[in-house]
């Protein structure tokens, strides 16, 4: 279902239009109301007016975000602190968190995307929806939360953790949507399996995962695990939260991005140019209806393509390719650039072994190490030695074939590599202690 | 005549084993034999104990990966030569070997070999067929 016919279906060259005249009011706000942009468009020589088609739009310089580290807490907001609304903050794994502020509008145009999001995903009013994102400074929660009660769902405000007590809820109740990270659903499917509860026979029928990378063979064993379709839901906080783009339950090909808000760009992440449709780069987003903290060519670090065709769901805006990874998550093995989800398709396409894997980086010497540690179940236990011995070498050879990179499987035992209830941590890199 | 085989997988971390013989020891589960075969990473922990389906049970209440395994054991004069007569007889009628392991009784003159193959039936059908005799199950889970 399309939730806003007038606007995500609108003909391209109308959108295209609406985007210039909203980029050139943001350009005018931001470079008027933010010294950081003012001072990085007079160095660049540009002034707000000489943008004039949206090809201009590549003369601007790139937001980063240690910019908006630098700018700690409130250095970006271009509106005043009396008009914002809400804030929210980034996890901040280095250093100090990045912070949005959001006005009302900002909310206002938040849950709107989020409802047109659930809408594409095949939500609508009637259904349950489980809200395991965390609630708190962390957008997920609350971005999933208005939006799940803009489209007249009855949501339940579960956040992550208490993975018992959420299974209780989501039987007892009746939740027929689920939203968290696609490793939280599995980390359920696994504790509803030895609880002794046939997760598949629950109400569930979608699940609008999203917050970390997550591979095809990935959304395929949660299908099947979970019996529900899995959408992929894409946001950050630096641009929105959840809710930036989403695919539609017609094609699970791509998410789109919704492009009365945000213009997307693909650039080559080694020289800032800007590629041409379906090159796949780094994707760089700019936000132009954002009061509180609008942002100019904000690099997101994420690694898809830009999709222009149209798709069969109606929906004209663009779609971005299901994420290669973030390139913050990217290791460079021996030279070799490597993402998780890479090898967590290898792991996957595998039968029978445990959707749960951990990458450890390791310096040996001037000699990068990778060890894939996989835990062995019932399915892929043998007595003998040569059956186990024999699984870790298909797994070292597909990733040998298909990275080129030769690593080291361990084995383990079942349940020893954590579980997470929010994002996973897949590599635990140890060259940089 | 076939013998319950438990087999654990383990890491090669210290104290998993101990952890595993304590277990059983608690749920007064009697080791009767046991064969650990071991990699550089992890191990496979074979034992024949007096009560396979409780082992089996607390093992993996404790979340041990576990797995029942039909073997054979077969009694062995314990003298020179004993052991080759049965393995000739094995290889004449291409029986494969997956793995064994021997131990001797507390009564008697005999080694037990216990015999993991790949084809069990086939392997009976030989050894019987040449005069050898294999063990009947309680015989081993009670030595």
């Amino acid at each position: 279902m399309i939730w806003n016919d007038d606007f995500e279906t609108l003909p391209r060259e109308a959108l295209e239009s609406l985007q210039l005249k909203r980029l050139q009011q943001t350009l005018d706000k931001v470079y008027a109301a933010v010294p950081f942009y003012r001072e990085s468009f007079d160095k660049a020589g540009i002034k707000p007016g000489d943008i004039k088609s949206l090809a201009d739009l590549q003369r601007l310089p790139f937001t980063l975000k240690q910019d908006m580290r630098d700018s700690y807490p409130y250095g970006l907001f271009a509106i005043p602190l009396e008009q914002i609304v809400r804030i929210h903050a980034s996890s901040g794994t280095t250093g100090k968190p990045t912070v949005v502020g959001y006005s009302r509008r900002d909310i206002e145009n938040w849950t709107e995307l989020m409802a047109r999001s659930f809408a594409a995903a095949g939500t609508h009013r009637g259904d349950i929806i489980h809200n395991a994102y965390g609630y708190g400074l962390f957008t997920g929660g609350l971005g999933a939360h208005y939006g799940a009660e803009r489209v007249g769902a009855s949501v339940i405000p579960m956040s992550g953790g208490n993975t018992k007590k959420q299974l209780m809820i989501m039987q007892d109740f009746g939740s027929t949507v689920l939203t968290c990270t696609p490793s939280y659903s599995l980390y359920l499917a696994e504790v509803a399996a030895e609880e002794g509860i046939d997760i598949r026979k629950l109400k569930l029928k979608v699940g609008i995962l999203g917050a970390e990378p997550w591979s095809e063979k990935m959304r395929q064993e949660i299908e099947a695990k979970l019996n529900i379709k899995a959408i992929d839901i894409y946001g950050l906080s630096e641009i929105l939260g959840p809710g930036v783009g989403i695919e539609c339950i017609e094609a699970q090909n791509g998410l789109h991005i919704w492009e009365d808000h945000f213009i997307p760009e693909i650039i080559n992440p080694e020289t800032g140019e800007v590629l041409p449709d379906g090159e796949k780069g780094e994707l760089v987003i700019t936000t132009i209806t954002k009061e509180g903290i609008p942002l100019i060519r904000y690099r997101t670090r994420d690694i898809t393509r830009l999709i222009k065709e149209p798709c069969i769901c109606g929906r004209t805006h663009a779609r971005i390719e299901r994420l290669s990874g973030r390139s913050d998550d990217m290791m460079i093995i021996r030279g070799v650039n490597v993402f998780p989800s890479q090898i967590e398709s290898v792991i996957f396409a595998i039968e029978g072994v445990e959707p749960h894997y951990q990458l450890i980086v390791e310096r040996d010497g001037n000699l990068d190490t990778l060890e894939v540690q996989v835990e062995v179940n019932e399915q892929t236990f043998s007595d003998e030695i040569k059956v186990l011995q024999g699984l870790s070498n298909k797994i070292k050879k597909d990733i040998k074939d298909l990275l080129g990179v030769t690593c080291k499987v361990r084995l383990v035992e079942p349940k020893t590599i954590t579980r997470s209830e929010g994002k996973a941590q897949r590599v635990i890199d140890n060259r940089k202690k | 005549m076939k013998v319950e085989q438990i087999s654990i997988f383990i890491e090669n971390k210290s104290g998993r084993l101990a952890e595993v013989t304590g277990i059983l020891g608690k749920n007064d589960v009697n080791i009767r034999a046991l064969s650990l075969a071991d990699t550089s990473d992890f191990g496979i922990l074979r034992l024949i104990v007096d009560d396979s389906k409780k082992a089996l049970k607390v093992l993996k209440e404790q979340r041990f990966t576990v797995s029942i395994t039909h073997v054979i054991g077969v009694a062995v004069s314990d003298t020179p030569g004993g052991l080759t007569k049965i393995l000739q007889i094995l290889d004449k009628n291409n029986v494969n070997v997956e793995y064994m392991y021997a131990f001797v009784e507390r009564s008697g003159d005999n080694a037990v070999i216990i015999f993991r193959f790949d084809d069990i039936d086939e392997a009976i059908v030989a050894l019987t067929d040449n005069d050898i005799k294999i063990l009947l199950s309680e015989r081993i889970t009670s030595i």
